[in-house]
């Protein structure tokens, strides 16, 4: 990229501008307005709307500014009679076939089309003939079409070859019969695909399940942060009468640009489902009772109080959802450590809890979220990426596809990611973590280093393939490089192996080892020290407690699950069910009352899903973000931080006498500024022989949380039918 | 011509001469460029089947390793290639603005009348395809003009029309 300025002049203002950069990028830089319907600056150029032309001296006629390169001593003029006559020309001719129906359009207040033609159209249309009118497309469950309203910007067409990386639409026919379409019927199968709904100028491509439901004048927008991946994606809810009718991305370049995951967007329609549980609940028996906040909260904390007596604090658990809020989870721990218990985990659907004593602190990226895009190298072990982080993948796609990185997969199987893989290792007779010690050791023999000590035994015999060299080099060299361990792997029954292969190949290479854990808080809830061993930023705990696994396999006689834990949350066993279903005391806050809730729960305290809450979730770069919340809880629901907050008053236990969540964050925040733990995972981890077998468990797209598994859109795509939260052993 | 556009295709690959017919276009152009020879491509599929069926298109783009959507674009943007099933004998009349004037709309409804089809429709024997003609053929000195499977033919009448069409069997 050349750094050479040029002067130019925009309506009589000198500047300096990038060579070679567009006219339209000058202008926006320097708040110079320029309509425009196609351009977008994260997709490529079009420049066929012609809504962005403009004068410039001495070119005999108006040019695109999307399209024109400035050069030294350009004059550009985007207010003169002769570029507002081209755009008022351009905009009739983009009128001549818009319906003229914004009154019943979704798009109708928030509609570029009809923003620009209050600036740049004529009062009175001079078109009397036919218009051309199209059938819809059926895009599937998430996007609504309307084609007569398309102006062929050709914006959704770029997404899919560009962003996406699945061409599905394109721009079929000639001259007036031209038309975006698919062509032949099909839905948009992408993780990102909702996408086009922003990007749409007009109301062609809209919201499919938020369709007819609110005017965009009458909703008030609330910053929100999703808690579906460890991304911490920027969201905006936008509420009427107290509900969230809908959710749009808020632009966060160093995280999400402008994108969010169909699950960011579609995890609202779980909100309202007919199973939320909108008031405080006793068991009785085999009846559920409604009963008011009060003696809900004095039940839950009797019978808590109960078991400790009788049985002792080791008898009580504590889980809590990696989605839950900082707030929540940090409450969560300190109630398990006043009750005397270190019962207490959010790592659900893990197996491998052999080396958690090397775990790091909390499981990081180790680099920015936008600096993935500029790795010369990146392997990923163990993740479906586009699945598990749809923004992540994207990231690395955009480093594949732009500046030719060289993308490599350790997987169980392999997985379509539309873009260039320089190497794909799956199966073929070896195990994950075979082919992961198979690449170490191709690492270690380029570069003449010993073996380390604790992975000898595991890399005895390992002879590694061309393939296994090849991707060894593409992590030798580079500013930045990349080693991802994904859910497959945290999943996996050999994570402990995995880990320290990973560990050792980042010491080996220079590559910057990275963590994609599950849920949007995962990092928060390690910090937070919701975990068996360690406290609060990895304080060292006496007396470890038991797992997740280890306690549902334990038969306590209580538990307390927060942030609305079901049993697709954890590993499946059927011990689950004789844990929870056998205790005296569950003592469940959670947004929603499932069968599975109501068969195992003796108090059901109501939730507000996240929303519904202010609270803090910290991504996988460490970022830790707040929001205010947006909307009002469904029914009687709480906060889950003001329910825990309650809890332990009623418990007896101080330092339970927060009056925001604020302060809640804020005194975790001064504990973790005191101490913050450093366990470097290059791990002493004595690993043995490596099994050929990969025993993980992979969960689909829309089965990883109880709000996303409700939402009926992302249950009706083709990702959704695949199943809940399916997945078997690989 | 041959008559396999009468039924659907099943996803068959593409034949051995059309797939040596794309190589021979695909030798011309970059080798990261192969999107380039769809069009050579649409072309020898269509002369072996009359027209273009999903699977022949969708099996161009597996061979060129494009999406299929860039394929349909090209086929449905060139008013040469047809998508769906149509007559063995291609009729274009022209009615741009020279033989407009000499009375080319004329023709077309002599035509129509005659076939009993409309533009853009098959006789139901398959003998005959009236197309859509998208732009003057460059043909104006002779006007009114019209295009019998790419031969020309100049200076109309309704009797002319009736000879060309007996003609063509």
């Amino acid at each position: 990229m050349s750094e050479e300025l040029v002067n130019i002049e925009v309506d009589g203002v000198p500047m300096k501008a990038r060579k070679n950069a567009m006219v339209i990028q000058v202008t926006d830089a320097s708040g110079v307005y320029v309509p425009r319907f196609c351009y977008h600056d994260k997709l490529s150029i079009a420049a066929n709307c012609r809504m962005c032309l403009v004068e410039v001296e001495k070119a005999p006629k108006p040019l695109p500014a999307c399209a024109t390169p400035v050069a030294e001593g350009m004059k550009i003029f985007t207010k003169s009679p002769r570029a507002i006559s081209a755009q008022k020309a351009a905009m009739e001719f983009l009128l001549i076939n818009h319906p003229l129906d914004c009154p019943i359009c979704d798009q109708g207040g928030e509609c570029e089309l009809q923003d620009l033609a209050m600036g740049f159209g004529r009062d009175v249309s001079r078109y009397a003939e036919r218009k051309r009118v199209f059938k819809d497309e059926n895009l599937g469950p998430l996007v609504s079409t309307d084609m007569t309203r398309c102006i062929h910007c050709t914006r959704c067409v770029r997404f899919g070859q560009e962003i996406a990386g699945i061409p599905v639409l394109g721009t079929i026919g000639r001259g007036e019969q031209t038309m975006i379409s698919t062509f032949i019927e099909q839905s948009i199968d992408h993780e990102l695909s909702a996408n086009i709904i922003d990007l749409c100028p007009v109301g062609a491509l809209n919201n499919k399940p938020y369709r007819y439901r609110a005017r965009a004048w009458e909703m008030t927008q609330a910053p929100l942060v999703s808690p579906h991946d460890c991304v911490g994606t920027n969201l905006s809810a936008h509420v009427l009468r107290g509900r969230v009718m809908r959710i749009v991305p808020r632009a966060n370049e160093a995280i999400n640009e402008s994108w969010i995951a169909d699950r960011d967007r579609f995890s609202c329609e779980g909100f309202y489902s007919a199973d939320r549980a909108v008031k405080p609940m006793i068991r009785h028996g085999g009846d559920w009772r409604e009963v008011d906040w009060e003696t809900a909260l004095e039940a839950a904390a009797r019978g808590l109080q109960q078991v400790v007596r009788e049985a002792g604090p080791a008898q009580v658990g504590l889980l809590a959802s990696p989605i839950a809020s900082l707030e929540e989870l940090a409450l969560t721990a300190k109630i398990a450590r006043a009750l005397g218990t270190n019962n207490l985990d959010h790592r659900l659907r893990r197996v491998d809890f052999r080396d958690q004593a090397n775990d790091p602190v909390a499981p990081m990226l180790g680099c920015a979220i936008a600096e993935i895009e500029r790795a010369a190298g990146v392997l990923v072990v163990g993740s479906n990426l586009r699945k598990e982080v749809p923004l992540i993948a994207h990231r690395v796609r955009q480093g594949a596809v732009r500046r030719g990185a060289k993308v490599s997969f350790i997987n169980p199987r392999s997985y379509d990611v539309r873009f260039p893989v320089a190497a794909s290792l799956t199966s073929n007779g070896l195990g994950m973590a075979q082919h992961l010690a198979a690449v170490l050791a191709a690492s270690l023999n380029a570069q003449g280093r010993p073996r380390p000590a604790n992975l000898a035994a595991a890399l005895e015999g390992v002879t590694p393939s061309a393939q296994h060299e090849a991707v060894a080099a593409t992590l030798a060299a580079g500013d930045l490089r990349v080693i991802l361990l994904g859910a497959l792997a945290q999943h996996h029954a050999a994570y402990s192996e995995l880990r320290a292969l990973a560990a050792a190949l980042a010491d080996a290479t220079g590559a910057q080892l990275g963590f994609l854990p599950e849920g949007g808080n995962a990092v928060g809830a390690a910090l937070a020290g919701v975990l068996p061993h360690r406290a609060i930023g990895g304080r060292t705990v006496a007396a470890p407690g038991l797992n997740v696994v280890e306690m549902l396999a334990a038969r306590l006689k209580a538990y307390v699950l927060v942030g609305g834990i079901e049993p697709a949350d954890l590993v499946p066993s059927p011990a689950i069910d004789a844990s929870l279903r056998g205790a005296d005391c569950v003592v469940a806050i959670t947004p929603y009352a499932s069968e599975d809730v109501l068969a195992s729960a003796s108090v059901i305290l109501p939730s507000a899903v996240f929303a519904e809450t202010s609270g803090t979730w910290v991504n996988a770069e460490g970022r830790w973000q707040s929001v205010a919340g947006a909307a009002k809880p469904a029914g009687e629901a709480r906060p889950a931080w003001k329910i825990l907050r309650v809890l332990g008053n009623l418990l007896g236990f101080a330092g339970f006498e927060y009056v925001s969540s604020e302060e809640v964050r804020d005194e975790l925040r001064r504990e973790l500024d005191s101490y913050v733990g450093g366990v470097t995972a290059a791990a002493a981890f004595a690993a043995g022989r490596l099994a050929a077998m990969d025993v993980t468990r992979e969960v689909t797209i829309y089965g990883v949380d109880a709000i996303v598994r409700r939402s009926a859109p992302l249950q009706a795509t083709i990702d959704g039918r695949k199943g809940g939260a399916g997945g078997g052993g690989a | 011509m041959s008559d396999s556009h009468a039924h659907a295709d099943t996803g068959e690959a593409l034949s051995a001469h059309v797939r040596a017919e794309i190589d021979h276009w695909l030798a011309k152009f970059p080798v990261d460029r192969k999107r380039s020879a769809v069009i050579a491509a649409l072309h020898a599929v269509q002369h072996e089947k009359g027209h273009l069926p999903q699977a022949s298109m969708d099996a161009v783009a597996g061979y060129l390793g494009i999406p299929p959507i860039q394929v349909y674009e090209v086929a449905s943007f060139y008013s040469m290639f047809e998508t769906r099933p149509c007559g063995r004998h291609h009729i274009s009349v022209c009615t741009n603005i020279s033989c407009m004037l000499c009375g080319g709309e004329d023709i077309l409804a002599h035509l129509e009348k005659r076939l009993g089809i409309k533009v853009g429709e098959s006789t139901a024997d398959g003998r005959f395809y009236l197309k859509q003609e998208e732009e003057c053929l460059a043909a104006c000195d002779g006007a009114p003009m019209m295009m019998v499977n790419h031969v020309y033919f100049e200076h109309l009448t309704p009797a002319k029309v009736d000879q060309i069409l007996d003609d063509h069997k």
